[in-house]
């Protein structure tokens, strides 16, 4: 086993494993930081993929700027394990059908899938250069439409905040 | 993949070394401060410890050490360690894609100053920095006060805002540089006149340089931002419920944060390791006195940094917090994007 192999399983292991704590984790600060280490480990694939410029952009604005914000509102509310609404049993019962749902039919779409083996030799798509140049080609038109989709959610967030300074 | 060991031995002697030499600048960056302070107010500053006070940050350090460690009561006892932790952690990280001095090219092969050239070096060090909020945020909320957890939102709301300015001021230089790597903008800055103009970018992008200028006093929470550790707002800052050593991990990442974002400044804009006349220097002596000079520049312009950081601490009073958030949003983000246009035109139609 090589350096790879071992350097894939442990961010493996590691992204499964912290995901699963943002989920089992009671205090809602430490799900956050559970997300945090998965965006790493998911980084960590990234770089093995050899497309550093994902790997870091993916750090700076999911971990550095989106989970900041989510720890900011999280702190502010004061949520913790004590506070918790207690969900009623209907609400428990609909959501065990739903998710059990959409896990059979995730098992069922896998059943018959063929899992593609690991390719190992080494693309450039993900450097900088040839990811800019890709996007500003052959993608230029979704690229531009998804800068308006997201200034128009940024404008949306300005409208709803004025909104509720006037009130 | 074989493993290269005089490669890690290599990498592990240099990083060894600008680890302690980050501590030892940082440490001696809380005597200058004290020392410039002291001047600017017409005082000796510290002169008890050793020649000139030259022993007294090692009197803090010990001081520090052996002070009583209290852990709150009702504080979250891992996120309460793991705050300083985080904040050493990412004040040193940035040190690894600084270019320190140009390759040494021996008999033997070629040795690099620099810990990893990696294609992306800048959006590294803006990973990080972006990366250093939690060590502030996960301390000031772990202490179950009110004052630390409003400190530490006040310095979070202060990092993610100066770090657009700061991303879109740099953007307009990327455009004239062409490469995220380091070491090629190092290069390309290489000596200090060429082609009837100056090479360093601070006389290429001096609108530019004066923006980022201005988010790294944001981002290092140095006056006239200090607004986290306001104390006539919030008693002392984030760091409130600390005590002993790590109260000066905090104190210390402000330094070594100090150190090397000077560093960034240095070699962003001022020309890193390049200095005028270099290349008949370079004839002239062995290489590896060479690489010693060019460190020597670059610590030099390191040192400038810090002292105009040091003296316009003590010149400016600090800011209010609206005047903080509007200087951010409402003037220097326009002011980065007018310039980003007007450098983007000049690309195009001046010098093509």
């Amino acid at each position: 086993m090589g350096v790879y192999e071992i350097s894939f399983w442990f961010l493996t292991v590691m992204a499964l494993s912290c995901a699963l704590g943002v989920i089992l984790s009671r205090n809602p600060v430490n799900s956050v930081l559970f997300l945090i280490a998965t965006f790493f480990a998911i980084s960590g694939h990234y770089i093995l993929l050899n497309a550093q410029f994902l790997a870091i952009v993916n750090i700076i604005v999911y971990a550095g700027a989106i989970m900041v914000l989510f720890l900011f509102v999280i702190m502010l509310m004061n949520l913790n394990a004590d506070t918790e609404p207690q969900k009623n049993r209907l609400v428990q019962i609909a959501g065990a059908i739903s998710g059990g749902t959409l896990l059979l039919v995730i098992l069922a779409a896998l059943r018959t899938s063929t899992i593609s083996s690991l390719d190992q030799t080494a693309t450039d798509i993900g450097l900088i250069k040839n990811l800019g140049k890709t996007l500003f080609t052959q993608f230029v038109l979704p690229f531009e439409i998804s800068s308006v989709l997201f200034l128009s959610a940024m404008i949306g967030a300005v409208v709803i905040g004025k909104k509720e300074q006037t009130v | 993949m074989q493993l290269d060991i005089a490669f890690i031995i290599e990498k592990v002697l240099l990083i060894s070394v600008i680890l302690l030499g980050s501590l030892g600048i940082a440490m001696y960056a809380t005597w200058a401060e004290r020392k410039v302070a002291a001047v600017m107010q017409d005082r000796r500053g510290p002169n008890r410890a050793g020649f000139m006070g030259l022993l007294q940050p090692l009197a803090d350090g010990l001081k520090l050490f052996f002070k009583e460690e209290i852990i709150p009561d009702r504080s979250t006892r891992f996120l309460f360690i793991l705050g300083p932790a985080l904040a050493m952690l990412t004040a040193v990280m940035t040190s690894a894609v600084v270019p320190w001095g140009p390759d040494i090219v021996t008999d033997n092969g070629v040795i690099s100053l620099q810990v990893a050239d990696i294609n992306i070096g800048i959006l590294f060090i803006f990973g990080v920095v972006s990366l250093g909020v939690y060590g502030v945020m996960l301390g000031g909320w772990a202490s179950n006060n009110k004052f630390s957890l409003l400190s530490s939102i006040r310095a979070a709301s202060q990092a993610i805002s100066y770090e657009l300015a700061m991303g879109l001021s740099l953007v307009a230089m990327l455009m004239m540089t062409g490469s995220l790597s380091l070491r090629e903008i190092v290069e390309q800055q290489h000596g200090f006149w060429d082609n009837g103009y100056f090479t360093w970018n601070f006389f290429k992008q001096p609108l530019g340089f004066i923006i980022f200028l201005t988010c790294a006093f944001a981002e290092l929470n140095r006056a006239p931002f200090d607004l986290p550790e306001c104390e006539s707002e919030l008693n002392m800052g984030y760091h409130q419920e600390y005590s002993s050593m790590k109260l000066g991990f905090y104190l210390f990442a402000e330094y070594i944060n100090l150190f090397i974002s000077s560093a960034v400044i240095a070699t962003l804009f001022f020309g890193g390791y390049n200095f005028p006349f270099m290349d008949e220097v370079a004839a002239g002596v062995s290489p590896i006195l060479f690489a010693i000079i060019c460190v020597m520049a670059l610590l030099t312009k390191v040192i400038c940094i810090i002292l105009f950081f040091m003296f316009i601490r003590w010149t400016l009073p600090r800011f209010r917090y609206d005047q903080l958030m509007r200087l951010g949003w409402k003037s220097l983000i326009p002011l980065a994007l007018v310039n980003m246009v007007i450098t983007g035109a000049v690309i195009l139609w001046v010098i093509k």
